[in-house]
């Protein structure tokens, strides 16, 4: 377990974070080169104002119809966000080992904030997970991958929170948090979590594309 | 579809569409698509058909388009024929599924590659099929001889001139502000059309001419998914108005001809900077100034007084950004004026336009069940009146009126206009402006 764990926060930490970084710059100058020739659509229309307001509308908690007729998911789904990169960006814990490393770090939340907003994360998960099995249009359209992927996504909280409390062994749930957080750096790049940064993207051609048409961009 | 065509498919022609097609954009909306069913509450296929989940836009993209290119082209007729139902029988490219896509994924953009693709393999609607017949000898969907349209154009001059002195339908003026280009069932079916834009044109004192030629602005080649053939009959339009030299060409009340015309156009050309060579301008902006500017005026006693509302075409509020002065335009025609629930962009599809109708028959039994959504919209405003400047909302909305039994009458601007604007003494016969000229 213990030279796992080294590993995992040596080589491991390494490689994820490279694979991560690279592989979401290869997969977006590869879309940037095909775009050139055959999306002149998105270069002949460009207007910043179409694409902020159509990235806005989306990002704040109710800002589109489509949001606001189901609001419940809608919170939950923010909410989820925010958790999801605030609780690690913001950690202690993490920005402990930052300073240590590399003597930088970003300003850390009080460990009772973070905690919270981890269950807040947790339950918010639950609910999309929830929805993703009640609704029958949202149930038809999942596949295994949709499923998988709430689950890996959870999986680093779940561990995080129980390592955290020391509830259960304490080097297995440390051991597994970083495990589960690699394998889902590892996994970004490679499928639709590349949405990090390919929504404001895609939101952006939208944005353009309505915009054009003097249409509302969101 | 065509029973004629039989070939087998020729999948060479496949993977080469679908690697010109495989752009960025489609790349990325394939890959990201987080299945999260917000499209689905945004079909009206989806909604008509008590929700059916098969009918949500990102299931009809996944089975129709993804599995194409996770297979590479290599499919059988069977495959495109289900796809041909799908895509034709289950969508208008409305676009308001983009509306509610968090990612902003352009379905529609998806729907038209995929029929692109089983247009190059013959698999088309009969109905859009025919049509592509009459566009490619005569250039306008009708079949209809320039001749016949000169003529048309003449005798609806002559009939008219009685009604409104110094009426003119001008053909070919050079340096005309601008072309006035139609619907082929105008001078096919409704010539009286031509007539009453005429009048609306002749009382706000424009300057106007129709071309004898590319004076058909419809294209439902776009609709079957022919790039080439749909960017010819733009070209005809185009070449025309750059020949005569005007400033602006003028669409019909008509949806797909302004999308057409003015934002796909250029795309179906090839031009690599996305605009067409010259300003297209729609009806409804057209007469919005006109009012705006007092260029027509409206007898108050002659305003619609029974409940009105909108229909919102797809291609010209959503994907036309007009549904501003659509409204504008009821202030001045209409005293109750009723708007539907949703509005505006995001007012549902009727379920008939874009080239759905022009399929024919095949299709018609699904266009009225989906077209039930609108219906109920309609339902519940009241409405005795409903006006749509666009020619296959019109039909759909008639069809819709019969079928569920909506007690309404479905009229378009023109004819409201026409019938309740102030003629000018001017333009009054002759005999009338005697008589006027003692009040």
């Amino acid at each position: 377990m213990n030279e796992f764990y080294e590993f995992l926060t040596g080589p491991g930490i390494w490689a994820a974070f490279i694979i991560f970084i690279v592989g979401l710059s290869v997969r977006v100058t590869y879309l940037y080169g095909i775009s050139k020739e055959r999306d002149r659509v998105f270069y002949n229309h460009v207007n910043m104002k179409w694409a902020i307001r159509s990235i806005i509308h989306w990002l704040i908690p109710l800002g589109s119809v489509s949001l606001r007729a189901q609001p419940v998911f809608a919170i939950a789904f923010f909410l989820f966000h925010v958790c999801l990169l605030g609780v690690p960006i913001f950690l202690l814990a993490h920005n402990t080992l930052w300073q240590a490393a590399f003597g930088v770090s970003l300003p850390s939340l009080p460990d009772s904030i973070a905690d919270v907003l981890t269950v807040v994360f947790l339950l918010s998960a639950l609910v999309l997970l929830a929805r993703r099995i009640v609704r029958a249009e949202v149930r038809f359209l999942s596949t295994a991958w949709d499923y998988a992927l709430l689950i890996l996504t959870s999986a680093p909280f779940v561990t995080g929170f129980l390592a955290y409390h020391q509830i259960g062994p304490y080097k297995l749930t440390l051991t597994l948090h970083v495990l589960f957080a690699e394998i889902l750096l590892i996994i970004i790049p490679f499928s639709k979590l590349g949405h990090i940064v390919l929504f404001f993207f895609s939101r952006t051609s939208l944005g353009f594309e309505m915009g054009r048409r003097g249409a509302r961009t969101w | 579809m065509s029973d004629a065509l039989q070939k087998p498919i020729n999948t060479k022609v496949i993977k080469e569409l679908l690697d010109i097609n495989d752009s960025a954009r489609i790349r990325t909306w394939l890959s990201i698509c987080a299945s999260c069913g917000l499209c689905a509450e945004s079909c009206f296929f989806y909604l008509a058909k008590n929700k059916d989940p098969k009918l949500s836009p990102a299931y009809k993209v996944r089975t129709t388009l993804k599995e194409l290119y996770r297979r590479k082209g290599e499919v059988d007729r069977e495959f495109l024929e289900k796809c041909y139902n799908i895509i034709w029988g289950e969508c208008t490219t409305c676009r308001r599924c983009s509306l509610f896509c968090p990612f902003g994924i352009d379905i529609s953009i998806m729907i038209a590659t995929m029929r692109g693709i089983c247009n190059s393999q013959g698999i088309v609607p009969e109905g859009l099929l025919k049509t592509s017949e009459n566009y490619r000898t005569t250039g306008n969907q009708m079949g209809m001889s320039t001749e016949d349209f000169v003529e048309t154009c003449s005798w609806m001059a002559e009939e008219t001139s009685e009604e409104m002195r110094g009426l003119e339908i001008p053909i070919d003026k050079q340096g005309a502000r601008i072309m006035y280009t139609v619907n082929a069932r105008e001078p096919m079916y409704y010539p009286q059309d031509i007539a009453m834009a005429a009048k609306i044109f002749t009382v706000a004192e424009e300057d106007w001419t129709m071309p004898s030629t590319g004076w058909d602005d419809t294209n439902l080649a776009m609709f079957a998914g022919d790039k080439a053939l749909g960017g010819q009959i733009v070209k005809n339009m185009y070449t025309k108005a750059l020949e005569l030299g005007v400033q602006a060409i003028a669409i019909t009340e008509c949806g797909h001809a302004y999308r057409s015309a003015l934002f796909e156009g250029p795309y179906m050309l090839g031009y690599r900077n996305g605009k067409p060579p010259i300003p297209i301008v729609h009806s409804v902006r057209l007469f919005y100034e006109y009012l705006r500017d007092g260029r027509i005026k409206i007898d108050p006693d002659k305003m619609l007084k029974e409940p009105v509302t909108y229909q919102d075409p797809c291609n010209v509020s959503r994907n036309g950004g007009l549904w501003e002065e659509g409204r504008a335009i009821m202030k001045y025609i209409a005293r109750d004026f009723r708007d539907m629930t949703p509005s505006g962009i995001y007012n549902h599809c009727c379920g008939g336009g874009g080239g759905f109708i022009p399929m024919g028959p095949e299709f018609k039994k699904r266009r009225l069940e989906s077209g039930r959504i609108k219906a109920e919209q309609i339902k519940a405003t009241g409405a005795k009146i409903v006006i749509t400047p666009c020619h296959n909302c019109f039909d759909q909305i008639r069809d819709l009126d019969k079928e569920y039994n909506l007690g309404i009458k479905v009229v378009q601007f023109k004819e409201v206009i026409t019938e309740a604007m102030i003629i000018p003494e001017k333009f009054r016969p002759v005999e009338t402006a005697d008589e006027g000229a003692q009040d």
